[in-house]
């Protein structure tokens, strides 16, 4: 389903050889649907570029990035957009729309999708309720705290059943508490049937979860087991 | 595609409401904009006025000798009126010319008397003819004097008055280039103030449109609402513009007045309404919607 051949991305200062720096060095790694990945590395091992490889917001300086049925390392800007409606996206700073209340961030993947109206209304609700977020539809993000904010991301994210979910570090933010009802809530969402990618340095979570981990260091994959565990050396 | 549209037109809406600050500061931005727009029209329309009114205030005459014969001098009239230079010529025979003296001086009892006693009339008949262009007075009063015509010609104005003839025409000449250079330098001016208006309020949401593209809305959806704000901004910044600018205009019309009574801006100002409008409607409209367009350019590439 997912894809990573031989990809590496360099990212050049000033556009000599020895200015070069490398996020990910001929990374190659298969993500079969229905899985639940870790992705476990220092700041700067590459983690967040995997996700952005994946969805376009970065293109691979080598090496080809599949997903389903596209090439996305070879898809135009125009292509994007259909591309990201197969993935929901979650990120450390939440990244909700700061003048649309929780409904209208939520509906809003369901619109750009052109989603009928009458399923926008009926939708919804539901997937707030399911983060426990019924009763404050109509809240800002202003008026919502961390743990509430991320929810409402995750909402966002699944509403229009995605193949695949990708948090990039969405406890980073978070108190304890807030922490494991998000983990709850992209397990439970795992269960349901959505591939799952989890970008993390949490130790804890990543020994919590007993699922795939795959391990980053310096742009290289350096470990990758079914039931991993958080190790870094 | 409807639904799209009308999201886009519901998202748009939302948008101005919600960010009503910055709405309310890009719209006041504009209105001055506008109001410096409005301010090249009205002062593009007092120097087209004054310099009309100006040139045809310049006319060159020519005097006939007392002896000329009237259908000599139509005759000349007519061969005048067939010259593509010129506008119009009048004809003022001995005897009106002797009227309108007389009702120039007719509290002059000296003159009244001197003219009583003289027993005729002393006056010449003249043409005054007015030119399309007051550069054209030149050809004319080439054409005037030719040998042919001095028998009966007395003297042509415009020798006597040739280099203040001459002189206006270059004044009127530069005023009119002045004008639209000036004209074309503030609209670019109040173009650019809305330009970087619109970049600035859209530069403050680069990173909610940078989310719109990673949750999967295309290019057109998310550039779709901003657009229409700006139609929102240029379109009540164009009339608001209108509804401050008016009483200043009311007010400073008969001031106007005073130096070029021809100029009536008030009245220019209420038969040509509509037309205003639709000129600030159009310049806000399509500068809100071009800057909306290009400013947003650069953050759709996520």
């Amino acid at each position: 389903m997912i894809a990573f051949q031989n990809v590496s991305k360099y990212y050049n200062g000033n556009g000599s050889v020895n200015s070069e720096s490398h996020a990910l060095q001929d990374v190659t790694f298969k993500i079969e649907p229905n899985e639940f990945v870790s992705l476990v590395g220092r700041s700067g091992a590459g983690k967040s570029t995997v996700l952005k490889l994946l969805i376009g917001e970065e293109t691979p300086s080598k090496g080809r990035v599949i997903f389903g049925s596209y090439e996305v390392n070879k898809l135009p800007p125009s292509s994007l957009p259909g591309l990201r409606r197969h993935i929901g996206v979650i990120f450390q700073d939440f990244r909700l729309l700061q003048n649309r209340n929780a409904f209208e961030n939520v509906a809003f993947a369901l619109e750009a999708s052109g989603y009928p109206q009458a399923d926008i209304e009926e939708l919804t609700p539901q997937a707030l309720e399911m983060v426990g977020l019924k009763d404050k539809m109509t809240n800002f993000p202003r008026e919502l705290s961390g743990g509430e904010k991320q929810r409402v991301a995750i909402a966002r994210a699944m509403i229009h059943h995605p193949e695949v979910i990708m948090a990039d570090e969405p406890t980073g933010n978070l108190d304890p508490f807030n922490k494991w009802e998000i983990i709850k809530l992209l397990h439970k969402i795992n269960e349901l049937g959505t591939t799952v990618i989890l970008a993390t340095h949490d130790k804890e979570i990543v020994n919590n979860l007993g699922r795939r981990v795959i391990t980053l260091d310096g742009g290289r994959i350096i470990r990758d087991e079914e039931r991993g565990k958080f190790v870094l050396v | 595609m409807i639904t799209i549209i009308f999201r886009i037109i519901k998202h748009g809406l939302q948008q101005f409401k919600r960010n009503s600050l910055l709405s309310v500061a890009t719209v006041a931005v504009m209105i001055i904009a506008l109001i410096v727009f409005l301010g090249v029209n009205v002062f593009s329309y007092l120097t087209t006025s004054a310099l009309t009114v100006l040139k045809d205030k310049i006319d060159i005459s020519v005097y006939f000798k007392t002896s000329a014969p009237e259908d000599e001098i139509l005759r000349i009239k007519r061969s005048l009126e067939g010259l593509s230079e010129v506008k119009s010529v009048e004809y003022i025979s001995r005897d009106k010319a002797l009227e309108i003296f007389k009702g120039n001086h007719a509290e002059d009892e000296t003159i009244t008397q001197a003219i009583a006693e003289l027993g005729e009339n002393p006056l010449s008949a003249a043409l005054n003819i007015k030119a399309h262009d007051p550069s054209q007075y030149a050809t004319i009063s080439e054409y005037l004097n030719t040998k042919t015509l001095e028998p009966i010609v007395e003297k042509v104005s415009f020798f006597q008055n040739q280099t203040v003839i001459e002189r206006l025409a270059q004044v009127i000449d530069t005023v009119e280039k002045a004008g639209t250079l000036l004209t074309l330098f503030l609209s670019l001016i109040a173009g650019l103030v809305i330009f970087n208006t619109v970049r600035l309020a859209i530069f403050s949401d680069r990173e909610e449109i940078g989310i719109m593209r990673l949750v999967g809305a295309s290019n057109s959806f998310i550039r779709g609402p901003y657009v229409v704000t700006g139609i929102l901004y240029g379109a009540l910044a164009a009339v608001l513009s209108l509804v401050i600018a008016a009483p200043a205009i009311f007010f400073g019309s008969p001031y106007i007045n005073v130096f070029i009574p021809e100029i009536d801006l008030r009245g220019y100002f209420i038969t040509n309404l509509l037309l205003l409008l639709l000129y600030q409607i159009a310049f806000g409209v399509v500068l809100g919607v071009v800057s909306s367009y290009m400013a947003m350019r650069k953050y759709l590439k996520v």
